[in-house]
């Protein structure tokens, strides 16, 4: 009974896959201009040359590269000031602004700024790591925040240690809040990291290959790149929650 | 010993506990109707709260409690939960503790899994199980059935001869299970 629904829910989703693919062909058939909106088959093809090329694999690599770096770096730190705020109150009033400020700029302000400070190589490093950084230390503040107390008490009454604490009441309180501050993120810090390689243009790097195609007036290829960012970005964003899932499992929580 | 000396403790301007005086030495049972705030006496006197006025004397090093709801890590098991509160303990040690109330083929299950007794038999066994030298109990046997509560007395009864067990309760019956040689009842 569960396994025909999951199946009937996969054909349903290939199936809308399906109309969307036909709905696009349509319209390039409509407009009748590759420039303006290249067809499906174009797309692949385009998609399937761009596969047999070294710079295709080196761009994907490299904008993985940098983008993970930003999200790796702001995971931990987050995850890090977050617990520092939790105990000491003090590190988040003083932290608190910045995060606002962080939270509240647009991106294309820090993209500019970051410019003049900054390589562009390392550019889509710093955007991902400030899109991800105030989910992940406002996710971890509220995990910790949102701890048993009805647990904390009886723990104080039978003295645990403070290993004890976190991985006892802490950690499976923290893990939901992580689980929503990955899933935010995750897709947050891919499209801004492109959108900062855009801008930076950093030596392989999709950006810089999406702003070549779109100089070239190379609608097929655009569109080929969109897709090849949104297979990496959706690749990387099951790794990560698995990587979390395991975790969960490993530790007892899942 | 434990001594509880002039107690009162308001909350939102209602007295809950109104000049408390009371001493525990062996097994003594505070018995009381609902709502007369006897898990407030036995939070202050774990200091989890703190009285509006009085003080509390306490003589001997550790102190467990059996809480009124179970608070135990839903997702460790049920040895996990003993070695958490007694983690200087050998596990055969804490297996025995499981044994004694009848949860050793489950003692490497999740707690999430256990019934309301099994979960009760847990809490009442890690409290046991680090040894304490004054022992609050909150309601401690109710989930349990008539045989199990005999059995769960005799069990503290046993680990706690020769220390102090303070026992909170609505039910006269638990307080002669555990065999307390002083009943006070609070207004």
């Amino acid at each position: 009974m569960q396994i025909s629904t999951i199946c009937r829910n996969r054909i349903y989703r290939v199936l809308a896959v399906v109309f969307w693919v036909l709905v696009w062909q349509l319209v390039s058939m409509a407009v009748n201009s590759p420039i303006l909106v290249a067809s499906p088959a174009r797309t692949f093809l385009a998609l399937a040359e761009l596969g047999q090329t070294a710079a295709f694999y080196q761009a994907i690599l490299g904008s993985l590269g940098r983008i993970c770096l930003g999200f790796t770096l702001a995971l931990a730190l987050g995850l890090m000031l977050g617990a520092l705020s939790f105990v000491w109150k003090w590190v988040n009033v003083l932290l608190q602004p910045i995060v606002s400020v962080i939270k509240a700029t647009p991106v294309a302000s820090f993209v500019i700024l970051a410019l003049i400070w900054i390589t562009s190589t390392n550019l889509s490093v710093f955007i991902s790591f400030l899109m991800v950084f105030p989910i992940v230390y406002q996710n971890t503040l509220a995990g910790l925040g949102s701890a048993d107390k009805k647990l904390l008490e009886m723990a104080d009454v039978f003295r645990f240690s403070h290993r004890a604490r976190i991985r006892a009441i802490y950690l499976p309180a923290a893990y939901p809040h992580l689980l929503t501050a990955a899933k935010l993120s995750l897709g947050m810090c891919w499209k801004a990291g492109i959108a900062a390689e855009i801008i930076g243009q950093p030596r392989n790097s999709i950006g810089a290959q999406l702003n070549q195609a779109k100089l070239f007036f190379n609608t097929p290829e655009l569109f080929a790149w969109t897709i090849a960012i949104i297979v990496v970005s959706v690749a990387f964003e099951r790794l990560v929650m698995v990587g979390i899932h395991a975790l969960m499992r490993r530790t007892g929580h899942a | 010993m434990l001594e509880a000396i002039h107690i009162s403790k308001a909350f939102d301007g209602k007295t809950v506990l109104n000049d408390v005086n009371l001493r525990v030495e062996g097994t003594v049972a505070v018995m009381a109707p609902s709502g007369t705030g006897k898990t407030t006496l036995l939070r202050i006197l774990l200091g989890l709260e703190k009285p509006d006025a009085g003080t509390i004397r306490v003589t001997g090093t550790r102190m467990a409690a059996v809480f009124q709801e179970d608070r135990l890590i839903e997702h460790m098991t049920a040895l996990q939960n003993l070695s958490l509160a007694a983690p200087d303990r050998k596990r055969t040690a804490l297996l025995e503790h499981l044994e004694s109330l009848g949860l050793s083929s489950e003692a490497n299950q999740p707690v999430k899994i256990f019934s309301g007794g099994m979960k009760r038999r847990v809490a009442i066994a890690r409290a046991i199980a680090c040894e304490p030298d004054m022992l609050l109990l909150d309601e401690p046997f109710s989930g349990l059935d008539d045989a199990m509560k005999v059995r769960a007395a005799e069990y503290i009864r046993t680990h706690m001869q020769g220390k102090d067990v303070m026992l909170v309760t609505h039910d006269r019956e638990e307080a002669n299970l555990l065999g307390a040689k002083e009943i006070i009842v609070l207004e």
